[in-house]
This record gives C-alpha cells, structure tokens and sequence, in this order.
C-alpha cells in the first residue's frame, strides 16, 4: 500500500464483509505527531480462534477472503513507526481494530488521500452500511455521518449521480482543512 | 459539513430524472476491483475517475460497483464492463488517464477499447 488512507480503505471493507450496518472510523492526529486509526464496526465479529489468526499473512480462510494480506501489512507498516495495530472483537457483536503510528518517523507512509478514500466507501455502498467518520487534529475538527446524509437525500442511493456530485464536494470541503496540508 | 439543505434541493430533482430514465435505458455496469490487491495497485483512483467520468456525461443508466478479489492480481486495477446485450469485456492494468476513452469509445459508443483488455495484455507476452 502506498499510502495510510488506501490501507483504511483496505480495512474498512472487512467492516463492510462483516456485514455491519454502522462503520464508524475515528482519525486522531496528536499534537506530537502520533496518529491513531480506530474502525469499529456492529458487524458479526470473530471467533477468538479467529481472531488469534488474522494478524499472519498465511492463516487467511481461503474461500471467504475475509482477512488475507490486508491487516498483516497494516500492521508492519504500524510497527515500522514504532506503533501498533490491535483488534478486539466479540462474535455476534463487532470488531474494533485501532491502528497507532509515530507520523513523525521516517517510515511512516503519507496520510494519502484520506476524502478519496470515504468517498470510495460511500459510492461502493451506497445503500449499506452507515459510515460515520471523525477525525481530529491540531487544525481542528472534522466530521461525516452516512446517516445524516441519507436522511436529507430522503434515503435514495447516495451513488445517484446528482448526490455523488455533492458528495464529493462536501467530503473534500469537510475533511482537507483538517487533515490535508498538514506535513503527513 | 456543507450544506445539507443544498442535497434536499438535490433531492427533488433526482427523483425527477429516476422516474424518467426508467422508461428511456437499459442499464450498464462497471465493476471494479477493490480487494487488498486492487487498492494496493491503485483501484480507488481507477474507480473515482469512473464516477467522475460518468456524472460529467450525464450517463444515468450506468452504474460503479466493486467487486472482490478474482485470483489475478498481478493484472490489477481490473474493471469488468457491462453493457446490454453485449459480452462482458474485461480491462486491465487500468489508470485514471485511460477511463475517459473506455467511458467514450465502449459505454457511449459501444465499442470496447481492445488494447487496454485482458486479451491484449495476455497477447503481449
């Protein structure tokens, strides 16, 4: 991965495969360079067994695809920083996956395209799940909840191409302020 | 956040054009491939210049969706396009500067961009 935000991207999809119908993805950036990524999701959650594996590349359940490559090189990529990535996650109940990185270390990958990557999520799904992104840094504040949105669209897809339209503008205008420019 | 009164107004006239373009087109489909292998070789940008593509030409019968991981992803990005009474044809290797010829040539016009599917890259080895 190129980039912070095509790994969120990555990541949140398992979310979304879990079958959760709210995702929500908190990005704080601390005053000290420190950055940590929590997606947390109300989807089916994994066994402990389960659970134990899916940090190792080559423990994937084949068939589903459900964990593969994606969280091991999110979590070297953490580790490098001299971060970390941890999961918890209850069967029936949800995941929460927090990601910690030093942006401040030289093997830090860039932020990337953080809005590209929320916009992605909402135009793929746009009927299900919600997705309730907040993100904070020395900047400020930022914030987009699916749920809002749909109900003032009146709960058509947000793919329509008149709402994508908005979207787009409005993710952009929300989320750089906060995260965009800034040295990551 | 921007104006949520602004997609009310939106709103109103979307349902206007749904109501009319069922009647008027068949729908088209692209699908991209946004597993760990499609994002890591750059899909994201790929699809968002679909999207993009499609609301600036107005196309309202086609529709952006992703798909999963299917087994060659040395050949990511990879998009499927579909379109009706035609045989899926399948694009590879994709960036965003080719997505404006395969919306204009294939979806428009209906005429698949042979040198950017999977049969030309397969031919080249």
């Amino acid at each position: 991965m190129r980039d912070l935000s095509l790994h969120l991207l990555d990541l949140t999809q398992n979310s979304v495969s879990a079958g959760a119908s709210l995702v929500e993805i908190m990005l704080t950036l601390e005053e000290n360079g420190w950055l940590t990524m929590v997606i947390r999701d109300n989807g089916k959650g994994m066994s402990p067994e389960l659970l134990a594996r899916v940090t190792s590349p080559f423990a994937t359940t084949r068939t589903t695809r459900k964990v593969g490559l994606g969280i091991p090189m999110m979590m070297e990529n953490a580790e490098k920083t001299g971060g970390g990535l941890t999961i918890r996650s209850t069967e029936g109940k949800g995941t929460e996956l927090t990601v910690t990185l030093d942006t401040g270390n030289i093997d830090c990958l860039p932020l990337g395209d953080l809005p590209g990557t929320l916009l992605s999520l909402i135009l793929m799904h746009p009927d299900r799940p919600d997705f309730h992104f907040h993100g904070a840094s020395p900047q400020g504040e930022c914030d987009v909840d699916t749920r809002e949105i749909r109900q003032a669209a009146g709960g058509l897809p947000l793919n329509e191409p008149a709402i994508a339209a908005w979207l787009q503008e409005a993710v952009y205008e929300e989320i750089n302020p906060i995260f965009g420019g800034a040295n990551l | 956040m921007k104006s949520l009164a602004e997609l009310e107004a939106i709103r109103q006239k979307t349902l206007e054009n749904i109501a009319m373009r069922k009647e008027v087109h068949d729908s088209a489909r692209v699908v991209v491939g946004m597993a760990t292998c499609g994002i890591a070789a750059g899909a994201r940008p790929v699809m968002l210049a679909f999207v993009e593509e499609i609301n600036k030409r107005k196309l309202d019968h086609v529709t952006v969706s992703q798909t999963g991981c299917v087994g060659m992803c040395r050949l990511e990005p990879m998009v499927d396009v579909y379109l009706p009474g035609q045989e899926k044809v399948t694009y590879v290797k994709l960036t965003p500067d080719m997505v404006p010829r395969i919306v204009a040539e294939h979806i428009v016009n209906g005429r698949p961009v042979l040198e950017y599917t999977i049969g030309a890259a397969e031919e080249k080895k």
